[in-house]
């Protein structure tokens, strides 16, 4: 363990996924966090590629901040092996020695990363919703939900290293690409860490039900307001007249009215449409970290002091059975005229 | 069969309420439960043993001494043995510090054909102490199980629901899983099962048993620190609409759909 002060900046990893061989969009907003951490604290940005076979080109994340990209093909990490992963991510680490290692708060980093936090020794935050460097120690602030989603704790790491972060997809933008030069490396990995203990038996795709919510401008969401699961259908019509999806608070998704796909949350989802309704959500911290960077937020509810209003552009102060109602008449109406 | 399954008491997450005044957390008369997903976890830890048809099952938790009632629940619900682990040097310990206290345990109390554990806890919601356990363990482990099936006396193969859908993945014993509310169905405890667990004497055990070298530990020994706890910033200058107004209010939600060629 060094102290902060002999220590040099050596630089941020943004650990990649790749799916099915081409570079996830999460990838590409961590490299843009990164590299504004990166202006912030004087060091370069690193951006992680391990896959089987690359369908995308492995430079690509330089346009968006990375000034190098380690990239690692192997035939065994063409399926997601949690162990492999594991092992060539913490050799990596240990090779190359970053200050702040960022990674996606998806299936897989939220399996592989603690793994690697306990191979290498340090601290793990997971669904980051806020990444700064504190310009009196340099050390990175991690911002997450507490507390069952209540308040906001901001987490350090002072002593072990890296300083690791998970972060949900959608958290972040994904930056304008620019015209920058970096460099692709293929460091080498001793084959022994491509052995595994486990078997990969197969895939089955779903068509996930309320799956795209994330690809959608307009997302309309209920919660416990709703009183029984059939007024879902209310927000489904609303949804449907504008080309959106129905979201849904986790409360409603515990009680089973609703699948899990469409949870919006930290738990669930985190979306940034261009108008995001909260239709009877009272709005827990946890379900604004999953939509608070929507352009629009327009929030229904029957309590004056509902925290929903406090993040929304319009708040409707009412009988959501009324409002709703009348709202999707209006839009019929503008839409015949 | 002897399985492992790690359980955390939560707070009852429905019944937390903030003081709007002082910004703090209203503890008073907040009940404590199991967290759901070690329910699950349990539940499928007593059907493999059924299954198997001799095991043993024990439950390890780490928290202050009142986290001996998730451990007497777990025992009205049929496991065999139940370990406190419980010190005044653990507390504040973060998800490192707790794994190496769990893992150390199972150490010491094992050997176990298999851990398992609900895939996160929902106070913490971290998803991370059950693969930072099996890493400093070295076993293989998988998360997100939603399906599993003992498929040889060595082997296990589970269905973990990921983004896309289903993953399968093979693992042989000895092995760790955390485990989705899919699972099963968690059974009630029985009469029997309850009047048991009042009798029960369970294992309690702090860092005279365990050993861990003091600087690993707790609040001191946690990679990560806490430093600021804060109320998430507003962020809009929000129009208000109610009562007569809401009519003005529609009109506005429409005017914005308009300007942003969504209508």
């Amino acid at each position: 363990m060094q102290t902060e002060t002999t220590r040099t900046p050596s630089g941020i990893f943004v650990l990649g996924e790749m799916r099915n061989g081409h570079i996830h969009s999460v990838t590409l907003e961590l490299t843009g966090k990164g590299r504004e951490l990166a202006a912030a604290r004087g060091c370069t940005v690193t951006t992680v590629l391990l896959g089987g076979e690359f369908k995308d080109d492995p430079a690509d994340p330089i346009r968006y901040g990375a000034d190098r990209i380690l990239a690692v093909n192997h035939p065994s990490l063409e399926h997601f092996d949690q162990e492999i992963i594991a092992k060539v991510t913490a050799h990596l680490i240990e090779t190359e020695k970053p200050e702040i290692v960022l990674a996606p708060a998806t299936t897989a980093g939220r399996t592989y990363l603690p793994a690697v936090a306990a191979l290498v020794n340090t601290g793990l935050t997971a669904d980051c919703t806020g990444l700064d460097i504190d310009p009196e120690t340099g050390l990175l602030l991690q911002t997450r939900p507490a507390i069952g989603g209540n308040v906001m704790a901001t987490i350090k790491t002072p002593n072990h290293r890296p300083q690791m972060s998970t972060v949900r997809p959608r958290t972040f933008r994904i930056p304008d690409p620019e015209d920058r030069t970096g460099e692709v490396l293929h460091p080498a990995v001793p084959e022994r860490l491509f052995a595994s203990r486990i078997r990969n038996d197969g895939m089955e795709y779903l068509e996930e039900q309320g799956a795209n919510i994330q690809d959608l401008d307009v997302v309309i969401s209920g919660g416990k307001g709703l009183k029984r699961p059939e007024s879902f259908r209310l927000l489904q019509e609303l949804a449907d007249l504008l080309e959106g999806g129905v979201g849904a608070s986790r409360p409603t998704v515990e009680a089973k009215w609703i699948p899990y796909p469409h949870q919006v949350g930290l738990s669930g989802k985190v979306v940034a449409p261009k108008l995001y309704m909260a239709v009877g959500i009272s709005g827990a911290v946890q379900h604004l970290a999953g939509m608070q960077t929507a352009q629009t937020i327009v929030a229904v509810n029957k309590d004056p002091e509902a925290p929903i209003f406090r993040v929304a552009d319009v708040a409707l102060c009412g009988d959501l059975f009324d409002i709703v109602p009348r709202l999707i008449e209006r839009i019929k109406k503008e839409k015949r005229s | 069969m002897k399985i492992a399954v790690l359980v955390k008491q939560v707070p009852d997450t429905d019944e937390v309420k903030m003081d709007p005044e002082k910004g703090t957390m209203v503890r008073e008369g907040v009940g404590a439960i199991m967290n759901p997903l070690d329910m699950n976890a349990l539940e499928a830890a007593l059907a493999l043993k059924r299954g198997a048809g001799d095991g043993e099952v024990t439950v390890l938790s780490m928290g202050p001494p009142q986290t001996e009632e998730a451990l007497r629940e777990a025992i009205a619900l049929g496991a065999d043995k139940a370990l406190l682990l419980t010190d005044r040097a653990f507390a504040g310990a973060d998800t490192w510090a707790t794994s190496r206290v769990l893992a150390e345990a199972i150490r010491k109390t094992g050997p176990f054909d298999l851990i398992l554990a609900g895939e996160k806890a929902t106070d913490g919601e971290t998803g991370q102490v059950g693969p930072e356990v099996a890493a400093m363990l070295d076993l293989p482990f998988s998360t997100y199980v939603s399906a599993l099936e003992r498929i040889s006396p060595a082997e296990i193969r589970v269905r973990r629901t990921i983004e896309e859908g289903y993953q399968y993945q093979i693992l042989s014993f000895p092995c760790l899983l955390t485990v989705l509310s899919d699972l099963n169905e968690p059974s009630m405890p029985t009469l029997a099962g309850k009047k048991k667990a009042r009798r029960f004497s369970l294992e309690t055990a702090g860092n005279e048993t365990l050993d861990l070298p003091k600087e690993e530990l707790g609040l001191s020994g946690s990679p990560t620190r806490v430093v600021r706890i804060s109320y998430p910033k507003i962020t809009r200058n929000t129009e208000h609409f109610s009562g007569s107004r809401l009519d003005e209010g529609i009109e506005r939600v429409v005017t914005l759909l308009k300007e942003q060629a969504l209508l």
